[in-house]
């Protein structure tokens, strides 16, 4: 019987774990959608979306309706298994990524303490970037199957552009990694809530700045929305999508914004660290619901600042983006590390 | 080539400076500029709850009027019919029956009054050309229809409300003019 001598407790409560943070950041994306509206109206002079319910705030779910009516087109020609498999694939990946991040502390309930974490590996970052990867096959696949030139070329440029970035984020990544010691999220931003410690984006402003273009171009986000460039490639790599495989690519994306902005907050800005407060003077419990509302804060700031950015800067044009990821990032990134080194190892005098 | 105006600018051709070259301090410039626009005054009307108030000589739906006592002015004349230049008007004309006094002000009026809405381009030929001041266009503009039969405004559209049992519709319909 020794099967069941399995700590059961422990996969309830990551079981409960999982479904709040896979609902939770479903329903933070469904507003980031209706955000994005508004932040895109407020920023252009005009009110944006408020017919649907008090200011507005059922529109998400409006626009949700209304994709789950339309008609479910899937071409003749496509690859139907690949065609379905797209959009699926960009969604798992985007949520995937919520494994590993810290949203908080731990509470204790129930005579129990509950990280709250999924998984706490000891690779984190790198199962991060692992994960990301894999959402370039959601592009690919999605723009592959459609067997529509526009689409692959969108596809291409996806899948280029998410390879290209993913370089200088990595080395930008390193840096921070030298200073914390360790791939865990936790253990980073452990180390930025120790005493004397301060957040990583007072020790690496050039290695954030890297990271954040980066996270940029990794979400697809503009000036860096060059799969779908409407004006070049009609609406990209999902344009014979429709209906809810088309509102999960959407969505994937905002879902993606989400947690490149909680991977960010937890690698730059200290994670669940309230500014200028010792979180151990306080209950357990009370100290993880601050931790939770001090990241949330921080991944709508992001968020914020991702659509502000949007809403600013026109689109690169595609060799723009390729010599700034290749010319200028990655050597940024590379003199980033180095100084970075030769600080540590001249701070510990070795 | 001598220029007209003293307002073109040459285009410079200097390559980029270092702090040029860095983008950021533009992006932060655009930025600030887009931040601001967020307490800007909203030029919006929210259109059903607000309207804009149209200028004295708009020209849109047109009102068929009647008098003080309010019998129908229009005597069928077809003098609006002939007006039209997008030949949007159709009538049919009728006698009026010695009991009918106090509905039509002269022995003639119109049966049935009709204006294509789609055809009309407001162009209000037909208010200038009517004698009986029984034609205006007013400061509405058509609504919306689901078929092109629902454009076709017959009497019931366009008859002003009677300003004895409805003033209040009445005074609405005729707006300022």
């Amino acid at each position: 019987m020794t099967l069941l001598a399995f700590d059961w407790a422990l996969l309830i409560e990551k079981l409960v774990l999982i479904a709040v943070i896979v609902f939770g950041s479903l329903g933070i994306a469904l507003y980031t959608t209706f955000a994005e509206r508004k932040v895109a109206a407020v920023l252009q002079d005009r009110p944006g979306p408020n017919r649907a319910g008090p200011f507005g705030l059922l529109q998400p779910f409006a626009d949700g309706l209304k994709l789950m009516m339309k008609e479910e087109i899937i071409p003749n020609t496509s690859n139907k298994v690949l065609f379905i498999l797209g959009p699926g694939l960009a969604m798992t990946a985007a949520l995937m990524t919520c494994a590993v991040i810290p949203w908080s502390s731990h509470v204790e309930l129930f005579d129990r303490k509950i990280e709250l974490q999924i998984a706490d590996i000891n690779i984190g970052i790198l199962y991060v970037f692992g994960v990301v990867s894999m959402g370039v096959y959601g592009i690919m696949i999605g723009g592959w199957a459609s067997n529509n030139k526009f689409s692959l070329m969108a596809a291409l440029r996806g899948a280029s552009q998410a390879i290209s970035y993913e370089l200088a984020m990595g080395l930008a990544l390193i840096a921070v990694l030298m200073l914390s010691g360790s791939l865990s999220l936790k253990a980073i931003v452990g180390e930025q809530m120790a005493d004397g410690n301060y957040w990583n984006i007072v020790y690496q402003p050039l290695g954030f700045l890297i990271f954040f273009v980066c996270a940029l171009a990794e979400c697809n986000r503009t000036p860096f929305d060059l799969p779908e460039a409407e004006n070049e490639l009609n609406f990209g790599y999902h344009q014979e999508y429709s209906s809810m495989k088309l509102g999960f690519y959407l969505f994937a994306e905002y879902v993606n914004m989400i947690m490149s902005s909680a991977v960010m907050a937890c690698l730059y800005f200290g994670g669940y660290d309230i500014p200028f407060l010792d979180e151990s003077t306080l209950a357990p419990n009370v100290a993880a619901l601050l931790g939770i509302g001090a990241l949330l804060t921080k991944i709508v700031i992001f968020i914020f600042i991702f659509m502000w950015i949007r809403w600013t800067i026109p689109r690169f044009r595609y060799d723009q983006l390729m010599n700034l990821g290749w010319k200028t990032m990655i050597p940024l990134a590379l003199a980033n590390m180095l100084i970075t080194g030769a600080l540590i190892l001249w701070k510990t005098g070795v | 080539m001598q220029a007209l105006t003293n307002r073109s600018q040459g285009v410079s051709r200097k390559p980029m400076s270092f702090m040029e070259r860095l983008y950021i301090p533009a992006i932060l410039k655009g930025m600030a500029i887009t931040f601001s626009h967020i307490f800007k005054k909203k030029p919006t009307i929210r259109y059903p709850e607000q309207k804009r108030p149209f200028s004295p000589v708009f020209r849109g739906l047109h009102v068929l009027n009647r008098d003080e006592e309010g019998r129908e002015r229009c005597t069928a004349c077809g003098l609006c019919a002939v007006a039209c230049p997008a030949e949007a008007i159709t009538m049919e004309a009728a006698e009026r029956l010695p009991n009918e006094e106090h509905l039509y002000r002269e022995e003639k009026y119109a049966a049935k009054y009709e204006i294509n809405m789609l055809r009309c381009i407001f162009c209000g030929l037909c208010e200038e050309a009517c004698p009986k001041d029984a034609i205006y266009l007013s400061e509405t503009f058509a609504p919306a229809n689901y078929t092109r039969k629902g454009f076709v405004y017959g009497k019931e559209e366009l008859l002003i409300p009677d300003p004895k049992t409805n003033p209040e519709g009445y005074a609405a319909a005729k707006g300022s003019k």
